[in-house]
């Protein structure tokens, strides 16, 4: 064991990190204003994400964590060494065996379940701050559900684009009251977030907690002529065969050509153990 | 004081807090994502007249940072003793708490704690209410962290029915009996039991 408090974090940092969760559980949506804590990895690395995950485990939890839905990129491996060295807690990549699953802008593609809680890593809480700069006035905003200029957005979207060219944050409706910034995750993801597990939200250096409880209501904003599509590279993935996951295109010569792979690493590695093949697969090569 | 009640006073604590508060904050936080549903939550041993799950709450959720009011019943000088060698947490009036301890009789009338500001609903008072136990169930639940709806016993409904109206402001419950809590956020729509 590490000569860290358990999870990093003082006692008294935890407290004020778990009260700002239940009222954000309370209120599902509203970004709750927290004393952020400087963590050792600089900001844009998961600091918020990384302190409600520290005040959240506990040593009986497994924990996996994902950077874009890899379990292998640099971002996700430091967390969980990070973990595994003031927390003693065990890791895994693989989602079903994990409690707690910190990411990065992905929702895995497997199911969660009622007793896992999904962490996320948050840049910008605050859907109307490229809108609106002024903290002020977005927190009027939102207290007086004024979201016209959201949907102003969108509809200018519509007008450049002939489409909602927004492909990732994607703003949603929470119950029916809070516009919240689901994070940096890809639209495609959006329609999972009505899920069974709990959902979490920490922006470190933007210091606002929020959350989600199960099964809550969470509508991403669209228009009745241009409904929300929650869309992804039309291509199966070239080592799973899978056609419903969210895929990464990767470039692979100078001569054009590419290959689409599962973004979610855990996803696709147990659907090739599980004997499904893709395009660029070794067996079909 | 005598010896016995300060070693009371000293006792009771968890006893590897880091640990011990992580589990209780974790059954805390199941319990409010999931109005209604009952949660075991362990690890403090409190004075007489407070139970252990109210206990667990206080010592994981308070601090000097935290005004607490304790409502006729739960103020005794055991309770504000423990409470202020375990969490150095200040007794405050009702109308300034962010955490208020009693029975549901005691803490009438609800009007007198903070509910929030529409700018900031997170400034609001969360009350943890001392029931005989978790029986018949007399309110039906429906809202966020509820699949369909739920049941549960509730003291009265009225309460929280006018509670519910104020969303996004409004009071947060914690409901102890024993080693059990339960929890019913602002969010949460109650109806009589079908």
């Amino acid at each position: 064991m590490s000569d860290y408090n358990f999870a990093y974090l003082d006692e008294q940092t935890k407290r004020m990190i778990r009260r700002a969760i239940l009222k954000g559980l309370a209120v599902p949506g509203y970004q709750v204003p927290f004393a952020s804590r400087e963590m050792p990895m600089p900001y844009g690395w998961g600091t918020g994400g990384v302190q409600v995950s520290a005040a959240t485990l506990t040593p009986d939890d497994t924990l996996k964590v994902i950077d874009q839905g890899a379990d292998d990129t640099t971002n996700a491996v430091s967390i969980r060494k990070f973990f595994e060295k003031t927390a003693g807690v065990e890791t895994t990549e693989e989602t079903e065996k994990a409690s707690v699953i910190q990411t990065r802008h992905r929702i895995p593609e497997a199911e969660l379940t009622e007793d896992q809680i999904l962490v996320y890593q948050v840049p910008i809480p605050e859907p109307l701050r490229f809108l609106e700069p002024r903290e002020t006035e977005t927190r009027k905003m939102h207290a007086l559900q004024e979201y016209g200029l959201m949907h102003v957005k969108l509809y200018e979207d519509i007008s450049q684009h002939g489409a909602i060219a927004t492909a990732y944050a994607y703003p949603v409706k929470v119950e029916g009251r809070y516009v919240m910034d689901p994070s940096p995750i890809p639209k495609f993801d959006n329609p999972k977030m009505e899920m069974a597990a709990i959902q979490l939200f920490g922006a470190g250096r933007e210091q606002r907690i929020y959350a989600v409880p199960p099964y809550t209501q969470v509508v991403s904003l669209d228009f009745e002529d241009y409904p929300f599509e929650a869309s992804k590279a039309e291509h199966a993935c070239d080592l799973c065969g899978s056609e419903h996951s969210y895929l990464d295109e990767v470039i692979l010569d100078d001569a054009g050509n590419r290959m689409f792979v599962c973004s979610d690493t855990d996803y696709c590695r147990s659907r090739r153990e599980a004997g499904h093949s893709g395009r660029l697969s070794e067996e079909a090569a | 004081m005598s010896l016995q009640t300060s070693s009371a006073v000293y006792a009771g604590g968890f006893s590897n807090p880091p640990v011990a508060s992580a589990h209780a904050f974790r059954a805390a936080m199941n319990a409010m994502a999931r109005p209604g549903e009952v949660q075991e939550i362990t690890g403090a041993t409190p004075p007489e007249g407070i139970s252990p799950a109210a206990g667990c709450l206080l010592l994981t959720l308070c601090d000097p940072e935290t005004g607490v009011f304790l409502a006729p019943g739960a103020d005794t000088e055991a309770v504000r003793a423990w409470l202020a060698f375990h969490t150095g947490a200040p007794i405050v009036a009702a109308e300034q708490a962010d955490f208020v301890l009693g029975s549901w009789e005691a803490l009438m009338p609800l009007a007198r704690f903070r509910t929030g500001t529409p700018e900031y609903p997170d400034r609001s008072a969360t009350l943890i209410v001392e029931v005989p136990g978790f029986g018949t169930p007399n309110a039906q639940l429906r809202g966020p962290g509820i699949k369909g709806t739920a049941e549960m016993q509730l003291p009265e409904l009225a309460a929280f029915q006018d509670n519910a109206v104020l969303y996004p402001l409004g009071l947060d419950f914690f409901f102890t009996s024993g080693s059990q809590v339960a929890a019913l956020p602002r969010s949460t729509q109650v109806a009589a039991e079908a």
